[in-house]
């Protein structure tokens, strides 16, 4: 059955998937000032993870994962609206986006 | 074979775009690879057999956020070369810190075996006679019938959210200001007055509308425009 290494198994959706968890917390290291990039790398992190739940799921014949994958899209949906919409009103009141400035509620 | 090749192409494609995603200078250029990324994610789910959730994962991700970031990106006027000072500070760190969660992943990726006792724990198993889209929503609006209704309500929580954080009050509405209806006295809008018996309202002075100071040609003018326009 498997011819090489053209037969997809669970490890590679696995590989693929760590890859670019990996990519995604790298992209917040990188661009810790813009919160933009850093909401759309959690975006990417949260997109492993549906990855891994679909391999696992379609490895497992179990539906139970692509159920899970989808309220994780769910709230991936959600986050990405409050963040936004906090981007926008920290925006209106500074003037900028730069997230090393947000100390404001620091004790 | 053609399914090998494909998972190939489009997981080289979906890497190769996630990482211009966090590297690009241009925050609109990382929409749109966060875009192309989404798409070749997409794909993967359909060759794992996931179609639903490949469709909605286009339909939420591509049509909904991928905009709504687009959106944001461009009507903000940020200054995107400031927030590019501190790249070459933090990218070692960035390096650091991923190397090591990458090698901690591959050494669960080689370390682990699958339970023996995994086929007996399946929730739901996936029906061999069904479609995907079919099969999900006989589990979906039955056994998981509490959580999805919890998702729904954290997006209606997630939805109010954003209306009260970014709606900006112009005072142009007129509503209900409940402070004042219950300050409000009988005093401050009521008076009451001792008429004498066969006085006109003139005579008492509360004859409202007060009269005009020429009277009778404006009056005249008046009746003319409402004669003309009761016309029309």
């Amino acid at each position: 059955m498997p011819q090489g290494a053209l037969a997809i198994g669970l490890g590679h959706y696995l590989t693929v998937a760590a890859i670019l968890l990996v990519l995604g917390v790298f992209g917040i290291f990188l661009n810790r000032k813009n919160v933009i990039v850093i909401l759309m790398s959690v975006e990417l992190i949260l997109l492993a993870v549906n990855l891994n739940l679909v391999a696992f799921s379609s490895a497992l014949n179990d539906l139970a994962g692509q159920i899970l994958a989808m309220f994780v899209l769910t709230v991936a949906a959600a986050e990405a609206a409050i963040g936004l919409a906090i981007v926008v009103v920290y925006f209106r009141n500074r003037g900028s986006i730069e997230v090393e400035d947000v100390n404001l509620m620091k004790g | 074979m053609i399914t090998g090749l494909a998972f190939y192409v489009f997981s080289a494609i979906l890497l190769g775009s996630a990482a211009m995603v966090v590297t690009s200078r241009n925050p609109v250029h990382s929409v749109l690879f966060l875009i192309l990324a989404f798409f070749n994610a997409a794909a993967l789910f359909l060759i794992a057999g996931a179609e639903f959730l490949a469709m909605i994962l286009v339909i939420v991700y591509v049509g909904a956020v991928a905009v709504l970031f687009l959106f944001v990106v461009m009507m903000l006027d940020v200054d995107f070369v400031a927030l590019r000072e501190g790249l070459q500070r933090y990218a070692p760190v960035g390096a650091t810190v991923g190397a090591v969660l990458f090698f901690e992943l591959l050494s669960v990726l080689f370390g682990w075996q699958m339970s023996a006792d995994a086929p007996v724990l399946r929730l739901s198993q996936i029906p061999s006679n069904l479609q995907n889209t079919r099969a999900i929503g006989q589990v979906l609006y039955t056994d998981y019938i509490l959580l999805f209704q919890l998702s729904g309500l954290i997006l209606l929580v997630a939805m109010i959210g954003a209306i009260v954080l970014t709606h900006r009050d112009r005072h142009t509405t007129r509503r209900q200001d409940i402070t004042r209806q219950q300050q409000r006295r009988v005093s401050d809008t009521l008076e009451i007055l001792q008429i004498r018996s066969g006085a006109g309202v003139q005579e008492t002075g509360i004859y409202r509308p007060k009269p005009k100071p020429k009277p009778e040609p404006a009056l005249a003018q008046a009746d003319g425009h409402a004669q003309i326009s009761g016309e029309h």
